[in-house]
């Protein structure tokens, strides 16, 4: 037996020390939060959602890179913060042919590399050269397919890289050859795989074509945008610097940008409540209505995407005989109460999608839209043979496991079993076993997004013509994919929208693709940011973004304590 | 094995072992058998009593009780999470789905699984880590490098290729469980076992030539049993919230179904504003395995030999 | 001794070797490429990526391709995700973290975990056995991902003692170490008050406690030696769980420790990265379960190693 003299010596010697560890630790108590810090210093903190995977802007092809190598890298045109115009970036001017296709750019006398070497248009050349090459196997060469000889040249079928329509006529002179006079180009020349990479600096580090040249680490990188890249520790932050050599260095008012990879909206959330972020990447859906009656911290915007069902509707892949009928896909579209789902499911402001391309830039408008019509979807559903829904066979919805995909593929569920009676379940896989099976075709409907590369319809229904990689439907309409192509030489003019509306016609009423919602950004962010507008393609450049020490500090909800 | 070896020996005398260590003994001794004399301990331990009761009570309520409450899946989308009512107890869900329902019903799912892959860990590690702990030298170093093996191969992989070959499979759920959750056991076991080998009761056993399978069953997993049982009531809750782990994999229960597993971890994500979503799942867990603890408490009291002579 | 241990090595390595032969056929199998993205490329790009990573190769010549320069300079490779670090770049970042919010971890959860089993086995069925086993109890069945949230809102928010996340100053290990603790202690201290419940019924100790051996000495020489075999036993995985980092508590803490690349580089099909990790894992499993098997000895003489 223990004496109870002991165990008393015990405790009275644990509490001391447990109140001195606390004391010890509790000294440091409520310093200036990063973020009050950061106001001052011109330091921006970001939750960037995740870690990079290369820095190298014709090496990645995610949303992650893209906000890191947009401080880095400038190209050809940036856009307006505001209404994305293109904007001069490295080119100060360009002139168009009168037949549409060739592009003349200026490079701008001032444009340099972080050091010190000027930006010629020879740099672009080869920048793009090494993209397209088939040896360095760039994930997004695709993107620069509407150059002549492009995509020849990046599926081998050219080797001879001076027949592919971009040339150095001087040093600061760069002509592009199109395809065809595609009134979205010069908006596609904001994405980073039109960016150019200094050639000499990644030939002095490793080899042209090799995937893991060290040439992006912060010791060696060169970079031509308004911030250098000062530190990257993986998975936990990765800074940049102002640049002192960028052409428009007087208008860059943050000193450094702090990007930390939190994979986890609650982690960011977290993290952004203590003050340690300036602003998140997204933030978690059940704090959004705690946010909204806080304060002002809190965006809710409309984005350049939509959010869709893919149906197999393949004749030889598909495995549901009763998909491969265009009254019975309609007939899904038709009984899904999309306002229900927004309102009442995602609750993030998204909006109802009755068209596959989202309302938005250049006043786009769909003709025939969808509507919520159970009676119209089960008196389809009889025309095809199956009244009441009886012998349809049993529906899979292939989703990746995600909290808002299961919501959305629950509540869809049981309207398709309410209004048309079909059996439905839910298939969740990982995600790279979900995305196998999408791209072998090996599903019956499949949960999707997109979301614009740029502002163009263009953007949405290109991907729907015959053969291309992002189909994945079976969907295949030779007079579809005529009008695509054509509407690229109509200009912009009411033909081309007129054109554009057809093919999406078409789209919806053989309805390989279900829309259910138009994408919104929701996410968190300090008054005391500014410069920081909201856009369809949620793109802020950072040159424009400054911090506002006078700001007061934002009201942020009590959670937890309050109930 | 090399029991076939020990056979051609002369036929043992039969053997007492000494009383105190050996369970087996109690048999021929008094007319009843271990397991009589461990239930009438069990019964006289009142905690352990009342523990049983309710988790049988739980258990009934699981798998009965969703026949009654409302259908676990209906929905009702305008009525996005609401707090307790008297008509929904436990309030509702994100899809306006009654929680009582789908605890209940989760229940279901989650008892079955937490049972079965309780019970496949346990023969197998508990029979496992005996052999390799008792047989030693070259054969202990072959199973349990065996194990480590096993323990150090990718968990994702192994799940996914499992289900590439035999499609969704709740069966597969069990196997996916009870392979990894065996592992453990038998090494708690083997160093158990390694420990009584040397002690006089086995060697004097040995020595007698006793078969090793009687051994084995009647004097060395006896007296293991009180680490196991331990490390039995461990595995349950981890079993449980493993399995919402595989449902993330798209293995286990498919949606709109749940488990405490997956109500839990749902649940967490809005623990801040929705703590009800969390705390009813969660305490149904906490409480099962509450009682599941002291249960195990009272059954290893009472299976323990030594225990009457206190 | 020394006998043993060498066996022991030289079986840990054909372990190793087993277990990264067979990782390396599996991961191939599983459905994914470490290509295959939301937006998917034109199979011609796909094709070059592929040839660029030589998978386009029967799977024996890509295994003499990998385990090639693995054997002759510890070659691991570069990572198919992070492109431009590699394998053993990323590994050699994150180990130390992880072992060092292992180290503290195990800390706590031995101090905690042992010291809370050896007390409640003393004081069987008084308050110092209900509260530290109840509490144990709710460490089991509270998982992490609900135990750091709390902590973090409780004192990083509403104290600002911490900050939420990062791994830079010595107060931001104190979280993310007691998480992990916790859990661990939870596991420990049931174990031992199993296995000391066990030992203290037996004579020896009794024989001890009769010819009146100081109740301490008692249970420092006689009893905690065979008390906390289970514990030992339960050691070597959860060492090597420790020291790797847990998935959970890095995500939520946001530590560029090892776990986290674990469940990552599986669920991105990053080959290279799988087989790191899992060549790792694999003889920390070894070198751990023979640490704890020489520890069983030491603690208990009648255990032999042969």
């Amino acid at each position: 037996m223990i004496t109870l003299c002991r165990s008393t010596s015990l405790r009275s010697l644990l509490l001391p020390a447990l109140l001195a560890t606390l004391a010890l630790v509790g000294t440091g108590c409520k310093k200036a939060t990063r973020v009050a810090q950061g106001n001052k210093d011109q330091i921006f903190h970001y939750g960037n959602g995740g870690e990079p995977s290369d820095l190298d802007p014709q090496n990645v092809q995610g949303v992650p890179e893209h906000h890191i190598i947009k401080a880095l890298f400038e190209g050809l045109v940036t856009m307006h913060p505001k209404d994305l115009s293109a904007q001069p970036g490295v080119a100060e001017r360009w002139e168009v042919s009168p037949d549409g296709k060739t592009f003349t750019f200026t490079l701008r006398a001032n444009a340099r590399w972080s050091d010190g070497q000027p930006v010629t248009a020879d740099d672009f050349v080869q920048s793009y050269e090494r993209i397209l090459n088939p040896k360095f196997a760039a994930p997004y060469a695709e993107n620069l397919y509407l150059m002549v000889g492009a995509e020849e040249y990046n599926k081998g079928k050219l080797t001879d890289f001076t027949q592919v329509g971009v040339k150095a006529p001087e040093k600061r002179k760069l002509q592009i050859t199109l395809r065809a006079p595609a009134p979205f180009f010069i908006g596609m020349l904001r994405h980073y795989s039109w960016f150019p990479v200094p050639m000499g600096t990644v030939t002095k580090f490793g080899k042209k074509y090799d995937k893991g040249n060290p040439w992006t680490r912060p010791e060696n990188i060169v970079s031509n945008g308004p911030f250098t890249l000062k530190e990257w520790k993986p998975n936990d932050k990765i800074v940049v610097q102002k640049n002192p050599r960028y052409w428009d260095e007087n208008s860059v008012q943050l000193k450094e940008i702090h990007f930390y990879p939190i994979d986890s909206t609650d982690t960011e959330e977290l993290a952004f409540r203590a003050g340690e972020l300036h602003a998140t990447n997204k933030v978690p859906a059940s704090k959004t209505d705690a946010y909204k009656q806080a304060g002002t911290t809190l965006r809710i915007e409309p984005y350049y995407g939509v959010y869709y069902y893919r149906v197999n509707m393949d004749p030889q892949k598909g495995s549901n005989p009763a998909l491969k009928k265009a009254e019975v896909r309609r007939a899904l579209a038709l009984s899904i109460d999309r306002e229900a789902i927004v309102k009442n499911v995602l609750r993030g402001g998204e909006l109802a999608a009755w068209s596959f391309v989202p309302p938005g830039p250049g006043g786009y408008q769909t003709r025939d839209k969808l509507k919520y019509d159970p009676e119209g979807a089960r008196k389809l559903l009889a025309d095809a043979g199956y009244p009441g829904g009886k012998g349809v066979p049993k529906i899979s919805i292939l989703i990746n496991t995600a909290e808002d995909h299961k919501a959305v593929a629950e509540a869809v569920q049981a309207m398709w079993k309410k209004e048309l009676g079909i059996e439905v379940e839910i298939n969740n896989q990982e995600w790279k076993v979900y995305l196998a099976a999408q791209n072998n075709m090996d599903y019956m409907v499949s949960r999707s997004g997109w979301i614009a590369d740029y502002p163009d319809p263009n953007s949405f229904l290109g991907i729907h013509t015959t053969g291309n990689g992002n189909n994945n439907t079976g969907f295949a309409s030779p007079k579809f994919d005529k009008l695509v192509v054509d509407s690229w030489s109509a200009g912009a003019s009411g033909k081309r929208t007129g054109m554009l509306q057809e093919a999406e016609g078409l789209l919806l009423a053989d309805m390989p693709v279900v829309p259910i919602y138009f994408y919104t950004r929701r996410y968190l962010i300090q008054s005391s940011v500014k410069g920081w507008f909201a856009n369809m393609l949620d793109d802020h450049p950072w040159k424009y973004i400054y911090l506002d020490p006078a700001a007061p500090p934002d009201r942020l909800p009590v959670l937890g304590t309050a109930r | 094995m090399p029991l076939v070896a020990e056979e051609t020996q002369p036929p043992p005398e039969p053997f007492e072992a000494p009383p105190i260590l050996d369970v087996a003994s109690h048999e021929g001794e008094a007319g009843h058998s271990l397991w009589q004399d461990a239930w009438a301990r069990l019964r006289r331990n009142r905690l352990a009593v009342i523990c049983g009761g309710f988790l049988i009570a739980i258990a009934v309520l699981c798998f009965v009780g969703p026949l009654f409450t409302q259908d676990p899946n209906a929905q009702e989308l305008s009525r996005y999470i609401t707090a307790p009512t008297w008509e929904h107890w436990m309030g509702t869900d994100t899809h306006g789905r009654d929680l009582f329902a789908r605890v209940l019903a989760g229940g279901r799912v989650s008892l079955m699984v937490g049972l079965c892959a309780t019970v496949v860990s346990l023969v197998i590690g508990v029979l496992y880590g005996t052999v390799a702990g008792y047989l030693g030298g070259k054969v202990d170093a072959v199973m349990m490098r065996f194990v480590d093996a096993v323990y150090a191969m990718p968990f994702i992989i192994f799940v996914i290729l499992l289900m590439v070959l035999f499609g969704r499979n709740f069966l597969l759920l069990f196997v996916a469980l009870g392979a990894v959750e065996w592992l453990t056991m038998a090494r708690i076991v083997r160093g158990q076992v390694m420990a009584l080998r040397r002690t006089e009761f086995i060697e004097a056993a040995d020595a007698l030539g006793l078969p090793k399978s009687r051994i084995i069953f009647r004097h060395l997993i006896p007296n293991t049993l009180g680490p196991v049982i331990v490390f039995t009531t461990l595995t349950i809750p981890a079993i449980m919230l493993q399995e919402a782990f595989l449902s993330f994999l798209g293995l286990g229960v498919p949606p709109p179904d749940a488990s405490w597993g997956t109500l839990i971890n749902e649940g967490a994500k809005s623990m801040e504003e929705y703590p009800w979503l969390l705390l009813f799942p969660g305490l149904a867990l906490a409480v099962t395995l509450f009682s599941l603890n002291f249960l195990g408490d009272g059954l290893r009291d009472a299976l323990d030999p030594r225990a009457s002579k206190d | 001794m020394l006998k043993f241990i060498a066996s022991r090595l030289v079986q840990t390595v054909g372990v190793v070797w087993l277990v990264a032969t067979l990782t390396f056929v599996l991961v191939r199998f599983a459905p994914g490429s470490p290509f295959d993205q939301e937006r998917n490329v034109s199979p011609e790009i796909k094709a070059n990526m592929e040839k660029r990573y030589g998978l386009d190769q029967p799977v024996w010549k890509q295994y003499v391709n990998y385990f090639g320069p693995l054997i002759a300079h510890g070659d691991f490779g570069p990572s198919f995700k992070y492109s431009n670090r590699t394998v053993t770049e990323i590994i050699g970042d994150a180990l130390p973290i992880s072992f060092e919010m292992g180290f503290w971890a195990l800390l706590v959860a031995l101090t905690l975990g042992v010291g809370a089993g050896v007390l409640a086995s003393l004081r069987r069925n008084t308050a110092l056995d209900w509260l530290p086993m109840s509490l144990s109890l709710v460490g089991i069945s509270v998982p992490i991902f609900v135990v750091g949230p709390l902590l973090i809102v409780t004192f990083s928010i509403h104290l600002g003692w911490f900050n939420v996340n990062g791994w830079n100053e010595p107060a931001d290990r104190v979280l993310p170490s007691l998480t992990l603790g916790f859990y661990y202690a939870a596991y420990f201290a049931r174990l031992t008050r199993g296995g000391m419940l066990e030992v203290l019924s037996q004579d020896f100790i009794r024989t001890a406690r009769a010819k009146g051996a100081s109740e301490g000495r008692v249970v420092l020489r006689h009893a905690l030696r065979g008390g906390v075999l289970p514990v030992v036993s339960f050691l070597g995985p959860a060492l090597a769980g420790i020291v790797t980092g847990s998935f959970t508590i890095e995500t939520i803490f946001h530590i560029p420790g090892l776990g986290r690349y674990f469940i990552q580089a599986a669920l991105n099909r990053d080959y290279t990265l799988v087989m790191g990790t899992v060549i790792l894992f694999a003889s920390l499993i070894g070198l751990l379960n023979l640490l704890a098997d020489v520890l069983l000895a030491w603690l208990n003489p009648r255990v032999k190693l042969d």
